[in-house]
């Protein structure tokens, strides 16, 4: 139903004003925080302490991962602040506990702490870049699909369901397996970050094309872009131009969770040993690592990294409900 | 009815001839498969005679037109790593994972359909925002983590169930189980719980979402005008019509489950394929990757084609485009 | 006392800007065998009454005050299990869709004798004979067969008869009709009127129409109640009110409804329409910018031709050309339009009007035939280059003002597009001035440039689209149903821009719509369409006075006659 929430007409009560005036009251970086904080989005996060307190420890958890060299007590990975003596020290709260090591030392000496600030880092870098190349990916063809359908979509779309059919997971360990087969063991270990993000990034495009193939199919019918096909706009201009802007709603909110999911991808494949490599470990690398000492009762070298991913992932899983809820006023 | 069927089953050759391509594809040109089979002193000249004699000089098409044929058969070729026939190997596995899946699939549709319907039906209502946390933290928590994390518990504090293999169990002689027996059972119980825990709460985030959608529609709120009984209105019009959707993903989930259970497996020592798998990505035993997927393939495709004769039996929609009856 | 006695209710909506009143103080009253209509533009709350008289208000809506009495028992505040048995037995309820209202999992019969049985003490057989003597009481042929079959089985306006059937089908004492006719075609339309009051007479039940449709409100209701931002401004017999209207804001409405029988010079605006407001600036049309328009090649002869005009659509693609479906939108259509004229294309939903629009804008290439323009063969042209000289001199307005404007560009860039694309400005300074004039010109104001279009309403984003179209002093003008979707008051002043625009500028238009008295307020010939094929071109005068193919008569038989609205202040235009 249409509720005449006061809305246009009210608006332009003011709308003896002069162009000039009205200009210089819209433009530059103050009419689009303007604009923003105005915005549906943004009163429907101000009133959602859930949304507000997930996108703060997201925040929080990225700020601290870009800056974990200055935040961090120690570097885990300069030898020369390890000792083998402090090793597998429990948590400060437990009664062995240590103040300078808040959440316990390793078997090697290192402080936990500082290991997953460092890990999280490689989760996040590993997860961003996943998301970029899949999109970089998904949102070219899925425009594509959507917008010149017949044959060209059909072959797009073929594939994308093969591929649908097969767990991301999935792709990825053939994807890993393969670079292994193909590449010396010496440069695969060196080019596993690069492998990781192109497997889980391949992995995840389909997603994006065909939610932007399926925005595309409603938006190339709508008056405006055929408006400009009757002013003579050629195709490409009219993609990148009009329907790209209206398409990327939606995959925000699918960015968003499969930045998630990419991150639990990633530390899986790390953790089953086919992900990152121990020299520069992620989350799931300290999980795989302190896993073989769970059984003697040295959980915290592997419950801690889980805990911290489980924050990360749960945080960003919040702020992208959150998201799809306020992007689509109809569940409200 | 049956040129329908007939059209999904041709499409369902064609996507298993493209897996199979891509298998191939990886058998033959990932490694050497000559190197991988023999040792370091073969000669220049028994090199070419076992690659003549296993076809690899043959045409493209020749080599993919008797893979595809020996992998009909169940003919994977021998792994490198372990030295045997792929099929024995896939043999020995296969009851492990399945009886693993199988389990996990029961739980996760027994308890996430139900699950989706309650929170979609009672949307603000305290267990129906407990639940909903809960499976957003469900989401949030990787397969592997809420193994290790059943197994801290359940094995290292509490010490009351398995936390490695399958048990005890029966040899059936084309069939192994664990069902049979009391620790076979007990050492199901925390590896099913992990598979499922991840796809329970995807399915009933799924089922509330299409519920919810399809009591927003005109038909609802025009059955609701007419005063039709609550329960009605909930059960046998938004319920089924919100069927359609969710037995696709389901559908996918399912099969999905199959190849999470390599998480699994590899948590819980689970003796299974995916274990396998694992392996053999770790040891580049390519014929056992290639095997694997054409196994998964097969799995999804015949998923998928239960899924798309489910659909007919539920929308008349699609019975009714053959008939071309109306107006 | 009344059947259905509304007294004094209000209803509010909590938004995030505030509360929303809907409805406030509007008491309505209904007797058995009578037809209250309930009219007025969009937003003015007549849903909400329906919605709430049936407990139906969607959430956070709700009545705040007065009370609904049915019977002279009080239903409002009554607990739901007691709502939910009056819904259907008591108060029935028909909604605007009817493609959209049926479930399409179940068959009509199983709907059908679910609400009966929910209501009536009746078992399943005497149910079915009871769905069955319905569905052929409401026109459904073969009904014993058919009461089998699926929704989608049926087209839209037995489908409508389907949900009448359902919502009579435990003989209530009162319906509420909500936009019944809305989706139906004209010709749909009139039986599935006739159909309700023939049933609202036979059964005495009461019945509420709601509805935006002067032509609705003049054929069925008894009493009508003219509602205005949430409040009944005026109440009393059809008639009266139609032809002798009290309030000033039903006499501006009823001003604003296009007329079948007579041809206006203008539509009166009258101050209650809203945002009449911006007077258009007075430009000098001769020595402007716009005025330079004429620079393309003058010609003899009619400005477009159509020969042989044929449009087919694959419906569905297979490999086998033999499985292929086809479905002939538009089928050998010629006819051609003067410089100059105002050329009206008719027909009802599926006719093919908007396809032979689309071809000549070169949004979908003819399958077959040919289009001349402007003294060149368009449907010869193979570059884009080629076509663009052309484009430049034919531009397009649209049917929906929500979709036709691209909601992430400014108003400015979206009237400079065009200008921009053929070059026709020199500078960014030039082409600015340029849409600030042409803002100006439809009535928008200057200030509108820098606004996005979600701050407009749907009459004003008309405007914008206006606007756009004349950017590229096109001298042929293409309107496909350019106000089929707004209020009617709000297209009075869209046509009387058009006309005037068309009038100043010496344009040639092509104006399509399906509303017969909106082509004989704007159109000097006709011509008439059904099922891909031209009926007839006529003058426009000619065609309304004496059709001759069987069809227009057809059409102009089933042209709600408005003879009793009244006639007070309109400018008749003398015909020839």
């Amino acid at each position: 139903m249409t509720l005449g929430v006061p809305g246009p007409t009210d608006m332009n009560s003011k709308s003896n004003q002069t162009y000039e005036v009205a200009a210089k009251e819209r433009t530059g970086l103050a009419d689009v925080l303007r604009r923003f904080f105005d915005s549906d989005l943004w009163f429907s996060f101000r009133h959602s302490p859930v949304a507000i307190i997930s996108m703060a420890v997201s925040i929080l958890i990225v700020f601290s991962a870009i800056f974990a060299h200055w935040i961090a007590p120690t570097n885990p990975f300069d030898l020369a602040q390890i000792d083998l003596l402090d090793s597998e020290i429990p948590p400060v709260w437990l009664p062995d506990g240590d103040s300078r090591f808040l959440l316990g030392t390793d078997d090697q000496g290192r402080d936990i702490f500082s290991t997953i600030l460092y890990g999280s880092r490689v989760s996040l870098l590993v997860g961003f870049a996943s998301v970029v190349f899949a999109m970089a990916i998904g949102i070219p063809l899925g425009l594509i699909s959507g917008y010149y359908g017949g044959y060209v979509d059909a072959v797009i779309m073929r594939i994308a369901d093969v591929q649908l059919s097969f767990p991301a997971i999935l792709i990825a360990f053939l994807i890993d397996g393969v670079a292994r087969g193909v590449l010396p063991r010496a440069v695969h270990d060196e080019m596993a970050l690069y492998v990781l993000v192109f497997a889980i990034g391949i992995s995840g495009w389909v997603q994006y094309a065909r939610t932007v193939r399926g925005s595309t199919m409603v938006e190339k019918n709508k008056e405006y872009v055929q408006a400009a096909r009757v002013i003579g706009i050629r195709r490409g201009t009219i993609l990148v131009r009009h329907i790209l802007p209206n398409v990327l709603g939606p995959v925000l909110v699918i960015a968003t969770i499969h930045l998630a999911l990419a991150i639990i991808t990633e530390a899986t494949l790390s953790f089953l040993g086919v992900g990152v490599p121990v020299t520069s470990p992620s989350l799931g690398t300290l999980i795989r690592v302190g896993y073989d000492f769970l059984f003697s009762g040295v959980w915290w070298i592997t419950i801690m990294p889980g805990v911290a991913l489980i924050i990360l992932v749960l945080a960003i899983n919040m702020v992208g409900d959150w998201l799809r809820d306020a992007l689509n006023p109809k569940l409200r | 009815m049956i040129s329908f069927i007939a059209g999904r089953f041709a499409q369902s050759i064609v996507v298993m001839l493209t897996v199979g391509l891509i298998a191939f594809a990886m058998f033959r040109f990932v490694g050497d498969p000559i190197n991988n089979m023999v040792g370091q002193d073969t000669t220049a000249e028994q090199r070419e005679q076992l690659r003549e004699r296993l076809g690899l000089n043959d045409p493209f098409y020749v080599q993919y037109a008797r893979f595809a044929l020996n992998a009909v058969q169940g003919e994977f070729g021998q792994s490198y790593f372990h030295r045997r026939p792929v099929s024995e190997l896939l043999v020995e596995r296969m009851p492990a994972t399945l009886e693993l899946s199988l389990i996990g699939a029961v739980l996760a549709l027994v308890v996430g359909v139900p699950a989706g319907v309650y929170t979609a039906l009672n949307r603000n209502g305290i267990l129906s925002n407990l639940i909903m946390s809960g499976s957003l933290l469900g989401v949030s928590i990787p397969t592997f983590l809420i193994g290790i994390i059943l197994i801290l518990v359940f094995g290292v504090v509490w010490r009351v169930l398995p936390t490695f293999g399958r048990g005890d169990v029966v040899d059936l002689g084309w069939w192994t189980t664990g069902f049979l027996t009391a620790s076979g059972l007990k050492s199901l119980i925390l590896p099913s719980v992990t598979l499922a825990l991840f796809q329970l709460t995807l399915i009933m985030r799924l089922v509330r979402a299409e519920m919810l959608e399809v009591l927003r529609t005109d038909f609802i709120k025009f059955a609701k005008a007419r005063g039709i009984l609550t329960r009605s209105i909930h059960f046998s019009h938004a319920l089924k019509n919100s069927l359609v959707p969710v037995i696709t993903i389901t559908g996918l989930q399912l099969g999905s489950i199959i190849a999470f259970a390599i998480i699994t497996e590899t948590v819980f020592q689970w003796p299974g394929m995916g274990l396998l798998f694992i392996q053999a990505v770790l040891e580049v035993d390519i014929p056992v990757m290639a095997a694997y997927l054409v196994v998964i393939g097969f799995v999804f495709v015949f998923i998928n084609f239960i899924v798309d004769i489910l659909y007919f039996v539920v929308d008349p929609r699609l019975r009714a485009d053959r008939a071309g009856s109306g107006h | 006392m009344a059947l259905l006695d509304i007294k004094n209710i209000r209803v509010d909506f909590p938004t995030r800007r505030g509360v929303f009143t809907a409805v406030e103080n509007v008491t309505l009253s209904v007797n058995p065998g009578e037809i209250l209509g309930c009219v007025g533009e969009s937003g003015a709350g007549k849903s909400t009454i329906g919605n709430t008289v049936i407990g139906l208000l969607e959430p956070p809506g709700r009545m705040s005050e007065g009370e609904i009495d049915l019977d002279g028992k009080r239903i409002d505040n009554l607990p739901y299990e007691a709502i939910r048995k009056i819904r259907g037995r008591r108060i029935g309820m028909i909604f605007q869709d009817p493609l959209t209202s049926l479930n399409p999992l179940q068959t009509i019969e199983r709907q059908l004798v679910e609400t009966i049985t929910t209501h009536l003490p009746l078992n399943e057989g005497e149910a079915r004979q009871k769905a069955v003597d319905l569905l052929d009481r409401v026109g459904i042929p073969e009904a014993d067969i058919r009461i089998g079959q699926y929704p989608h089985q049926f087209s839209g306006g037995m489908r409508q008869r389907v949900v009448i059937a359902l919502a009579l089908c435990a003989d209530p004492e009162v319906i509420i009709a909500d936009e019944p006719t809305t989706a139906l075609d004209v010709s749909i339309q009139a039986q599935i009127l006739d159909l309700m009051r023939e049933l609202c007479r036979e059964r005495q039940v009461g019945m509420i129409i709601i509805t935006h449709d002067m032509g609705v409100i003049a054929d069925i209701t008894d009493r009508v109640a003219v509602m205005y931002h949430g409040k009944v401004v005026e109440e009393g017999p059809t008639q009266k009110i139609l032809g002798n209207p009290d309030h000033p804001y039903t006499q501006s409405l009823i001003s604003a409804v296009p007329r079948p029988d007579v041809r206006l010079k203008r539509f009166p605006l009258v101050e209650y329409i809203e945002s009449a407001g911006e007077a258009r600036k007075e430009l000098d049309v001769a020595n402007h910018w716009l005025g330079k328009a004429r620079d393309f090649e003058a010609m003899d002869g009619p400005l477009l031709t159509l020969e042989k005009l044929h449009m087919r659509f694959v419906t569905r693609n297979a490999i086998l050309p033999r499985d292929r479906r086809y479905l002939d939108a538009v089928k050998d259509v010629s006819f051609d339009i003067k410089q100059g004229e105002v050329f009206g294309l008719v027909g009802e939903s599926g006719s093919g009007k908007s396809t032979v629009a689309r071809m000549i804008a070169g949004l979908y290439k003819p399958t077959g035939g040919n289009i001349f323009f402007a003294g060149g063969e368009l449907t010869a042209l193979r570059t884009e280059r080629e076509k663009d000289r052309y484009r430049r001199q034919m531009q397009m307005i649209f049917q929906d003002p929500y979709s036709s404007l691209n909601p992430r560009m400014r108003v400015l860039d979206i009237v400079a597009e065009p200008i921009r694309f053929h070059n026709l400005a020199d500078d960014r300074k030039e082409t600015e001035t340029i849409v600030l004039d042409l803002l100006e010109h439809v009535g928008l104001g200057a200030a509108a440039a820098v606004k996005y279009p979600h701050e407009f309403s749907g009459g004003q984003r008309q405007r914008i689209s206006i606007a756009r179209a004349l950017a590229t002093r096109p001298r042929f003008l293409i309107c496909d149903e350019p106000t089929s979707a707004l209020d009617v008051s709000i297209q009075a002043q869209i046509l009387n821009l058009l006309k005037d625009l068309q009038q100043e500028l010496g344009l040639t238009m092509m104006f399509i719509s399906h509303d017969l008295p909106v082509i004989r307020q704007m159109c000097d010939r006709v011509g008439v369409m059904r099922h891909g094929q031209l009926c007839e071109v006529a003058e426009t005068e000619e065609l309304f006075e004496n059709p001759q193919h069987e069809y227009s008569k057809h059409l102009l038989d089933l042209m709600p006659k408005l003879d009793v609205l009244s006639h007070e202040g309109l400018e008749v235009e003398q015909t020839k």
